[in-house]
């Protein structure tokens, strides 16, 4: 039906249709309720509706049958989309292994991508077809929201820590993005455009136009010239572990508490380095906040996530 | 008058508009119901109280438990010693709000002025008190977002501990100042012989504020105080 | 009916004059009338901003009014709708009014608290009016940090002031309420012959007193964080912003069940009466209402599933949520039951109360939606939330405030509304409601978010049709502020018991004498006992029935 406006959005994604398949079940049961209370309500009025002030309708308390058949019916359906709705969702924030890492970071009013190969844009984000991509946001100053509407999936984007999304482009071309949450002035000014490109077309994309240094290395450069080197060599030192292999291990902090170092981990231990001390360490690492860009501690994740141990290194468990 | 049999459907009650005791007021029944009200009222709105302080009971407990480190450092720049005395204060005047509210119950006039003034003597002490230890931070700056400079561990995480002292420590005493001029009010009540044994619901009611406010202290003390204190 | 001349009788509208009189009046009905006169000016005021947001959106481009004025107009409305408008207008208005009168007692427990309560409520929105006129907030009605705690440059801390004192009229009117109810019934009233009014209101009372200090501590730390930079809630100094989020929807989730018992409460009433029945399942209609006010607590995160909670305490929210939507199904579906031969009459309140059961049930279904997870990632933040909310609030609430204004209209002033009137208003609104809300679904799953002050051209369709609802919705609501500011003088003269209703507030004169009752009545009947008999509807001295 083309009215010359869209009713429905694109399915765009592989969770899309599975979302939609959710909706069109309750837009169904809920049209069957609606209509059948309508309907019995507009029946009953007509049906018994008053003749004479003399009318005396029969005095009936209820019905516990019914009452039992109304509760349980409906709870049983709840419990039903409650079991389905929670599956998608533990899936849509649970990326696969092999997802592509894209890191993007909002601020009033825009959006920033960088890609890991080097190339990073403004307001856009060029992904491949057909393949899982991952999203890691966070936020410069207040509270955003990614939605792509086409791809069914939305994440906040908080200041001061990272989340993550991650869907899969089932169709070609591009598809709006807007900050769902409300973040000032310009908040419905911070529109941008998700482009999804056959597979050989995006690495002609990321191949084309500026081209910076991978992420990592990037990362690997900043670890450099802010010294992280200097605690953080090659070995443990008594200044700073390692953080060769690092990245998804288990730490035992000295307080007794294991925590394990993910993106959230190793971005407090840049800008709050007192928060959690490895066991067996100092706490003399000294802050950098204000002294990295939130882009900059997201390249030194990238490159702490790229190196491996040397030879018969321990990993600080 | 209340709770007359149900089936008794015959009989037609009159209000009894009974004016053995001026504080009835018309719309009770009798002092009973009207002193039964006043009790429900009072622990309805001290059941309020509780949810107020325990919002941020409750967020000061998500950041202790995420930055104990710190906040133990932090802790140890209160002074105990002031905290501790200020408790003993309380738990005293406490004391004498429930011997004022006794003295009430028997109709000792003098006795209910005599510790009325003893309980706000020791509300002030600990008010003072308080504003001592407020004046010290102030000196150490230690007072968030006036020149705040902590040492020992990070800023942010301590600015954070003492932005909830200030705050639960500030409305406490606020709650405080309230009670005092509450008790004010009791004493010139008491003054002009406005309560006897038969009428002394104020005096129950504030007392049962008081208490609250006392208990609240208990819980605000060990909490802030007593940070990573034990061994 | 007979029209007869207005009798020589006192009444508690006329037994003193002058405004002294009205504004240290401590008699329950009259203080109702206090509330009725303010409620309905924040009403307008909200309305206002509503309507120039309506315009704003004929068009994509934010062409009406700048960004940061459009941001600043749905705050306020939002702020006096919510706080200012939906959560007294009941309670305070009809509840105030009622609830002593139905239990058959002379007053409130508190009758100058009750007072005070008036005082303070306006205390406070007329501080989040100037709030307004010094110009404006704008980081929407639910505050989140760290744009209303850092970023924003509006009067954030004197709107949240006005809102903070406003916390204090609601906590204690819900003091008076549930003490009233428990001490202060007349004789032979047990708690299963009360009123299902008086037991929605009391399901309100619970979440009144044990919600509202929640959200006042929550607004309180957001203004000291402005106003002396604590940093509770600022990431830079390890604070965290979604901490806000915890505190203020603990409070403002139960806050709509505050918005819809009520409501619920009036229609109990309502469909009785106008079906000649008892209702159907009174014990299981009374019980949810409690049912309702306790599960309301443990669903807050549903408006949190994608702000960053674990997505393990996202799904017992969402469990919870399912769960708190099964005692609100209980009572449409005993509504409905209780017109099943019945005897139906179509006036005026009954056509707003069959509206209500209508759009709340669609309202109530969309929130089934809403509690799906997956679903809820894709329309959180969009229209298809402002839909949901205002199918219930608008859709529910407000049809249920003006069922129930209608139906007790005669008792409050002894006069009759013109009906004829009251049911083309009925059904103006109930059209105009639908043709605003039900495209704004559509919108919301299309991806339309929410305070967008502009928008892409291919919403602009959908759009148009709301605003054109829109206008037929302000017209239905303008239509009773006439004709009943008319009928206080023009009304025909309305006698005991226009309705026949049952319920111990008909069971005295149209309007009622100052202490309610000559005398306190016995309560022997249970409650919509229509089988017996019609109740009395002329009042004779000496001679009031039992009920």
């Amino acid at each position: 039906m083309n009215l010359g406006f869209p009713l429905f959005p694109d399915q765009a994604s592989t969770m899309a249709p599975r979302v939609d398949a959710v909706y069109f079940v309750l837009i169904g049961v809920s049209v069957f309720f609606a209509t059948l209370i309508s309907l019995a309500i507009i029946f009953f009025a007509f049906r018994y509706r008053r003749r004479s002030d003399l009318e005396r309708p029969p005095e009936i308390l209820g019905d516990l049958r019914l009452e039992i058949l109304w509760t349980v019916i409906p709870l049983g359906f709840t419990l039903i989309m409650f079991a389905w709705g929670a599956i998608l969702y533990f899936e849509t924030y649970s990326p696969p292994p092999n997802a592509l890492e894209i890191h993007v970071v909002a601020k009033q009013w825009m959006w920033k991508a960088q890609h890991p190969e080097g190339r990073s844009e403004i307001d856009e984000l060029h992904v491949p077809l057909g393949r899982p991509i991952k999203l890691l946001l966070t936020s410069q100053d207040v509270i955003h929201d990614f939605f792509v509407p086409a791809f069914r999936i939305k994440t906040d984007v908080v200041p001061g820590r990272y989340m993550t999304v991650w869907f899969e482009a089932s169709k070609a071309g591009a598809f709006r993005l807007f900050c769902a949450e409300y973040c000032g002035t310009l908040h419905s000014g911070m529109l941008g455009r998700v482009v999804v490109m056959a597979p050989r077309e995006y690495q002609n994309w990321l191949s084309s136009g500026p081209v910076g240094n991978t992420v990592a290395a990037a990362g690997a450069r900043l670890f450099q010239r802010l010294s992280c080197v200097a605690c953080h060599g090659d070995k443990n030192t008594e200044r700073g572990p390692s953080l060769a292999g690092l990245f998804g291990k288990h730490v035992r902090l000295h307080d007794g508490k294991v925590i394990v170092a993910d993106e959230n981990y190793i971005r407090e231990s840049i800008v709050n380095p007192q928060a959690k001390i490895v066991a067996g360490y100092q706490s003399i690492m000294p802050t950098f906040k204000g002294l990295i860009s939130e882009e900059g501690i997201l390249q030194i994740i990238a490159y702490l996530k790229s190196i491996e141990p040397q030879e018969g290194m321990q990993v600080k468990q | 008058m209340r709770a007359v049999n149900p089936s008794l459907n015959t009989c037609r009650v009159k209000w009894n508009m009974s004016k053995s005791h001026p504080d009835l007021l018309h719309h009770f029944d009798d002092p009973e119901q009207q002193l039964d009200a006043a009790q429900s009222g009072m622990w309805l709105f001290l059941a309020t109280e509780v949810m107020f302080f325990g919002g941020m009971f409750i967020g000061y407990t998500v950041y202790r438990d995420a930055y104990f480190e710190v906040f133990a450092h932090a802790s140890n720049h209160l002074n105990v010693w002031l905290g501790s005395i200020n408790t003993a204060v309380l738990i005293c005047s406490s004391l004498s709000m429930a011997l004022a509210v006794h003295s009430a119950q028997a109709g000792h006039r003098k006795q209910i002025i005599f510790f009325l003034l003893l309980t706000m003597l020791l509300g002030t002490v600990f008010l003072g008190i308080k504003f001592t230890e407020y004046y010290h931070k102030y000196e150490e700056r230690l007072i968030p977002g006036l020149a705040f400079d902590f040492k020992q561990g990070n800023p942010g995480y301590a600015a954070i501990f003492f932005s909830f002292y200030f705050a639960m420590t500030g409305l406490h005493a606020l709650h405080m100042t309230i009670g005092l001029g509450l008790l004010a009010f009791l004493v010139a009540k008491a003054a002009r012989n406005r309560f006897s044994p038969v009428y002394y619901t104020p005096v129950e009611m504030i007392g049962l504020y008081w208490h609250f406010v006392d208990i609240v202290w208990i819980f605000l003390f060990p909490l802030l105080y007593l940070v990573g204190r034990h061994g | 009916m007979i029209d007869k001349a207005p009798d020589r009788r006192l009444h508690y509208l006329n037994v003193s004059y002058g405004v002294k009189s009205w504004l240290f009046t401590t008699d329950h009905k009259r203080i109702a009338w206090l509330y009725l006169l303010s409620v309905t000016f924040f009403f307008f005021i909200g309305g206002f901003f509503a309507t120039l947001l309506r315009l704003e959106l004929l068009t994509p481009q934010g062409d009406l009014v700048q960004a940061e004025t459009y941001n600043k107009l749905f705050t306020m409305h939002g702020v006096m709708m919510v706080f200012f408008f939906l959560i007294p207008s009941i309670p305070a208005i009809l509840g105030n009014f009622l609830i002593p009168m139905m239990i058959g007692a002379r007053d409130l427990a508190f009758p100058r608290l009750n007072l005070a309560s008036w005082y303070i409520y306006m205390i406070g929105g007329l501080l989040t009016i100037g709030a307004g006129v010094a110009g404006g907030v704008d980081t929407g009605w639910t505050f989140y940090t760290p744009y209303s705690s850092i970023y924003s440059n509006s009067h954030v801390a004197l709107t949240v002031c006005g809102i903070f004192i406003n916390g204090f009229s609601t906590i204690l009117t819900g003091i008076n309420f549930i003490v009233t109810i428990h001490k202060m019934r007349a004789p032979g009233m047990t708690w299963f012959r009360m009123p299902l009014f008086v037991w929605s209101h009391y399901a309100t009372s619970i979440i009144f007193i044990l919600g509202t200090p929640v959200v006042a501590i929550a607004l309180a730390l957001v203004a000291l964080e402005r106003v002396f930079r604590l940093g509770i809630f600022d990431p830079e100094l390890g604070g965290d912003p979604v901490l806000f989020q915890h505190l203020f929807w603990f409070y403002s989730h139960p806050a709509v069940y505050i918005m819809i018992l009520p409501g619920m409460g009036v229609v109990s009433e309502l469909i009785p009466c106008f079906s000649r029945k008892r209702i159907f399942g009174y014990s299981f209609v009374a019980i949810s209402s409690l049912a309702i006010a306790v599960l309301g607590f443990l669903v807050w995160g549903h408006h949190m599933f994608v702000s960053g909670q674990s997505i393990y305490a996202g799904m017992i929210f969402s469990l919870f949520s399912m769960l708190v939507a099964i005692p609100s199904a209980i009572k449409v579906f005993n509504w409905t039951a209780t017109l099943y031969k019945g005897s139906i009459s179509l006036d005026a309140p009954m056509l707003y109360a069959l509206g209500f059961i209508g759009l709340f049930t669609i309202g109530g279904l969309t929130g089934i939606f809403l509690a799906t997870l997956a679903v809820d990632v894709h329309v959180h933040d969009t229209y298809f939330i402002v839909a949901h909310f205002h199918y219930i609030m608008v859709g529910g609430a407000v049809m249920a405030y003006l069922g129930g204004i209608h139906f007790w209209w005669p008792k409050m002033t002894g006069r009759l509304y013109p009906e004829g009137w009251a049911r083309l208003a009925a059904v103006t609104i109930f059209i105009g409601f639908h043709l605003t809300f039900f495209p704004q679904f559509v919108l919301g799953y299309l991806g339309m978010p929410r305070r967008y002050h502009a928008y892409p051209p291919e919403f602009q369709v959908l759009n148009v049709m709301s605003t054109a609802g829109a206008s037929i919705l302000a017209v239905g609501y303008l239509l009773p502020l006439i004709y009943l500011i008319w009928s206080l003088r023009y009304g025909a003269v309305a006698g005991m018991n226009p309705w026949k209703a049952t319920g111990l507030e008909w069971q005295t004169p149209s309007p009622p004498p100052t202490d309610n009752f000559d005398e306190t009545p016995i309560v022997t009947r249970e409650p919509y006992d229509y089988a017996r008999g019609e109740p009395q509807s002329e009042y004779v001295p000496g001679e009031v029935e039992h009920v």
